[in-house]
C-alpha cells in the first residue's frame, strides 16, 4: 500500500516537472527577459531564460531524440550510447565512493579516538572541500601520467575516481566522527563497566550506534562521487564517461539542440542509481536505523 | 605508454622479419633517404591529431584504410584522437607519439614558453580555415568593424588570430569585449554575442543546418556577414604535421619514417583530393567505430571534406611550407596581444621551427611514381540538411 503510494507520488513529480517545462515553454518569452540592459549585444541580466527549441526542446523532441540514431547512418540509438557512457561513470563513481569511504571511515575512526586528531585535521578536513574541483582536477591527472609514464601503470580513469572520492570523503569522515560520538554517556560507562576494551566498546557499541549518522553520509558520499566523477571526466578531458559525452554533444546543440539532453538524462539516472544503491545497503542494516535523522 | 610498451614488444619481434621482408621488396620509398641502410627502419608509429574522428583528418584515415601506410613499410599507424583532454604537442614532446597534428601558431606559443624543439615537417592546411560570423544587419564586415562589439573566441589559442588581425587594424585588445563562447555557435543565434567564431568546415556548417524560425527553412549563407581570417592580416598556418626535431636530427630511423609517414599521407590527401565522397565516409565510418567519439552525421563529413580540400589544395604542392605564409604566421603572433595584455610569443622561433626537407623527398618520390602532387581542388555541391545526419 505504502509502496504503491510512493510510486504513485514519484510519477506525479516526474508528470510535474514535464507540464511546468511545457508550460512555461508555451508561455515564457521567446527571447527571455533581459533587465538592465543598455542597448548593446550580451549586456543586462537575463531572469528569465529563453524559451526557443534550441534553448528548451519539447519533452516528447527529446525522448524521441534517445531513439534516433545518434550521429545519422546505421549508428545505434543515441540511448545506447547513453547507458554505455552512464555506467562507465558510474564504475568510476563507485570505486571514487570506496576509496572516499574508506579514508573517510579511516579519519573518522582516527578522530573519534583521540580528540587530539581531531583538534588537529578536522579543520583541515573542511578546508579541503573550499578547494575547487576544476582546480584540482588537472593537479590529479597530471600526477597520475608522470606515475603512468614511470613505468606504473595508471589509467585516467583512475585520476578520475580519486578526484570523485576527494569529494565523497568527507561527509564519510564527519558522519563517522559524529556517529562514533553519538551512544549515550551511560552506554559508555555500561562498557566501560564490564572493563571492555577500546575494540570491544567500538564493535558492540559504538558502531550500531554510528548506523543512523553513517548512512545518510554514505548516501551524501554517493552523491558526491557521481557529481565529482562527472566533474572530473569533463575538466581532464577523459573520454568514455557521460560528463564528455554531455560536453560533446553540447557541441551539437545549435544543428541538434535534443541531443545534449539525452546525456543529461543519462546523468539524472545516474545519480538516482547511486543514491538508491545506498539505499539498499540501509535496508540491510536496517536493525540499527532507529531514530534515523532524515536526509 | 602501456600500449607503446606491447606495441614496442610486437614491433621489436615484427622488425626482423619486417626489414628483411622490406629489404627485398625494397619498397620504392625506403631507399630515398640514403644507400647506407645502417639502421633498422620504424614499422610501428603513432600520430596524435587535435581533435576527434572528423573529416579535418580525412587523409590520415583515407591512408590506413587503403593500406598506403602498409605501401610505404609500416605495419601499424596508430590515429590518436584528443577530446582536448591531449595536447598533440606535448604529448610528441613527452613521446607518448611520434608525429603530431597541430596549428602553428599554438606550437610556437608551447615551443617559447617551454623550449623545446619541434619542427613542422608537412603544412597539410595551406590556408585559414577560421572565420568570424555575424548577423548581415550587424554591420560588421571587417575587422575595423569590430571597435565596440562583443566578440565570440573559443580560446584555448584558437584567439591569437581575432588578436593578430586586430593589431594589423591597430585596434586595441581592450577597445573589444572578447567573450568565450562555447562549441555550439547558440551565442550567435541568441544575438549573446556580436560576431561568433566559426571555422569554415565545422561551425560554419552547424549554423547553416539550423532551421530559421522565420522562414521555416534552413539558415542561408547571405543571412550573415563572414570575414573570413584567410582575407585579413591575422591569417595564421593551421594544421601542420610535427615531429621532434632532436630525433629527426639524430635518428636516421626516425628521418626515414619521417619520410614515408609523409608519401603515405600524401596519398591519403591526394585520394581526399580525387574522391571527397568515399574520404568522407571511410572517415565518418572510422569516426563511428572509434571509442566514444560521437561524430555529427555523414553530411556534415562531407561538407567538412569538401571544405577542408580548399584549404589543403592552394595550387601548390602538397604540404609545402611557404616561407610568405609562415612569416606572416609569425609576425602575427609577435603582434598579438591578448585582453590580458599578453602575448602568444616574444622573439621569432628557431630556424629548426620548420623544415621543407622531408616533404620534398616525399613529393619527389610521389611525383617519380606519376603521382599529381599539386594543384587545385575542384569543389562540390554540397547540400546541408537539418543537424547534418
Amino acid at each position: 500500500m505504502r509502496r504503491g503510494a510512493a510510486a504513485l507520488w514519484g510519477t506525479l513529480g516526474v508528470l510535474a516537472v514535464i507540464l511546468l517545462w511545457e508550460a512555461y515553454k508555451f508561455l515564457g518569452p521567446a527571447e527571455g527577459v533581459v533587465v538592465g540592459a543598455d542597448g548593446s549585444t550580451g549586456s543586462g541580466v537575463m531572469i528569465l531564460p529563453r524559451t526557443n527549441d534550441r534553448a528548451m526542446p519539447h519533452v516528447w523532441d527529446m525522448v524521441a531524440r534517445l531513439f534516433q540514431s545518434t550521429s545519422g547512418g546505421d549508428t545505434p540509438p543515441l540511448i545506447v550510447p547513453v547507458v554505455t557512457a552512464a555506467l562507465t561513470t558510474l564504475g568510476i563513481a563507485a570505486v571514487g565512493w570506496l576509496i572516499g569511504v574508506l579514508v573517510g571511515t579511516l579519519f573518522g575512526l582516527m578522530m573519534q579516538r583521540w580528540k587530539l586528531v581531531e583538534w588537529g585535521i578536522l579543520p583541515w578536513i573542511v578546508v579541503s572541500q573550499t578547494v575547487p574541483l576544476i582546480a584540482f582536477a588537472p593537479v590529479v591527472n597530471s600526477l597520475g601520467l608522470q606515475i603512468d609514464r614511470g613505468g606504473f601503470p595508471w589509467p585516467q580513469w583512475l585520476s578520475v575516481a580519486v578526484i570523485s572520492s576527494y569529494l565523497a570523503f568527507f561527509p564519510v569522515a564527519v558522519g563517522v566522527l559524529r556517529g562514533l560520538d553519538a551512544p549515550d554517556r551511560i552506554h559508555e560507562d555500561l562498557m566501560r563497566t564490564y572493563a571492555a576494551g577500546y575494540w570491544q566498546t567500538l564493535l558492540h557499541l559504538r558502531l550500531p550506534a554510528a548506523v543512523p549518522h553513517l548512512l545518510p553520509a554514505l548516501r551524501l558520499a554517493a552523491a558526491n562521487a557521481v557529481v565529482g566523477a562527472v566533474v572530473a571526466e569533463v575538466s581532464i578531458g577523459m573520454r568514455g564517461g557521460i560528463g564528455r559525452m554531455l560536453i560533446q554533444l553540447a557541441g551539437q546543440a545549435s544543428s541538434d539542440p535534443a541531443a545534449p539532453w539525452g546525456p543529461t538524462f543519462g546523468t539524472i539516472a545516474l545519480g538516482l542509481v547511486a543514491a538508491g544503491s545506498v539505499a539498499l545497503l540501509g535496508l540491510a542494516l536496517k536493525n540499527y536505523r532507529r531514530g534515523e535523522a532524515t536526509a | 605508454m602501456r600500449h607503446s610498451t606491447r606495441r614496442g614488444l610486437a614491433a621489436v619481434a615484427t622488425a626482423a622479419i619486417a626489414s628483411l621482408a622490406l629489404a627485398a621488396c625494397s619498397a620504392p620509398s625506403s631507399d630515398d633517404s640514403g644507400s647506407s641502410e645502417d639502421f633498422e627502419p620504424l614499422t610501428s608509429i603513432k600520430l596524435q591529431l587535435q581533435w576527434l574522428p572528423q573529416a579535418q583528418f580525412a587523409g590520415y584515415y583515407v591512408a590506413a584504410d587503403q593500406g598506403f601506410f602498409e605501401e610505404e613499410g609500416f605495419d601499424s599507424v596508430e590515429i590518436v584522437p584528443s577530446g582536448g583532454d591531449i595536447v598533440p604537442q606535448d604529448a610528441l614532446v613527452a613521446g607518448d607519439v611520434d608525429f603530431a597534428v597541430a596549428w602553428v601558431p599554438k606550437v610556437l606559443g608551447t615551443l617559447e614558453a617551454t623550449g623545446v624543439e619541434l619542427t613542422d615537417i608537412a603544412q597539410v592546411f595551406q590556408k585559414s580555415g577560421t572565420l568570424q560570423v555575424s548577423w548581415a544587419d550587424s554591420g560588421i564586415e571587417s575587422v575595423a568593424d569590430f571597435e565596440g562589439k562583443r566578440i565570440g573566441s573559443w580560446g584555448y589559442g584558437n584567439e591569437w588570430e581575432i588578436f593578430a588581425a586586430m593589431a594589423a587594424e591597430d585596434l586595441d585588445s581592450t577597445s573589444v569585449s572578447i567573450t568565450t563562447q562555447d562549441f555550439s555557435m547558440n551565442a550567435l543565434l541568441d544575438r549573446d554575442v556580436d560576431a561568433a567564431q566559426a571555422m569554415t568546415y565545422n561551425e560554419w556548417a552547424q549554423i547553416l543546418e539550423v532551421v530559421n524560425p522565420a522562414t521555416g527553412e534552413l539558415y542561408q549563407p547571405e543571412d550573415f556577414n563572414v570575414i573570413s581570417y584567410e582575407d585579413t592580416e591575422g591569417a595564421m598556418l593551421q594544421d601542420a604535421i610535427w615531429a621532434d626535431t632532436a630525433r629527426l636530427a639524430d635518428d636516421p630511423a626516425y628521418a626515414d619514417a619521417a619520410v614515408r609517414f609523409l608519401e603515405a599521407v600524401i596519398k591519403g590527401w591526394v585520394f581526399a583530393r580525387d574522391n571527397p565522397e568515399e574520404a568522407a565516409s571511410i572517415t565518418y565510418d572510422a569516426a563511428i567505430n572509434a571509442e566514444a567519439a560521437f561524430p555529427v552525421g555523414p553530411v556534415h563529413q562531407l561538407w567538412q571534406m569538401n571544405e577542408v580540400n580548399k584549404l589543403i589544395w592552394a595550387g601548390g604542392d602538397f604540404g609545402l611550407i611557404d616561407s610568405a605564409a609562415w612569416d606572416k604566421t609569425v609576425a602575427g603572433a609577435l603582434a598579438a596581444v591578448n585582453q590580458d595584455g599578453l602575448n602568444l610569443i616574444t622573439t621569432e622561433p628557431a630556424a629548426s621551427a620548420y623544415s621543407n626537407d622531408y616533404i620534398q623527398q616525399a613529393l619527389d618520390a610521389l611525383a617519380e611514381e606519376g603521382v599529381e602532387v599539386g594543384g587545385e581542388y575542384t569543389p562540390i555541391e554540397v547540400t546541408l540538411t537539418e543537424g547534418g545526419q
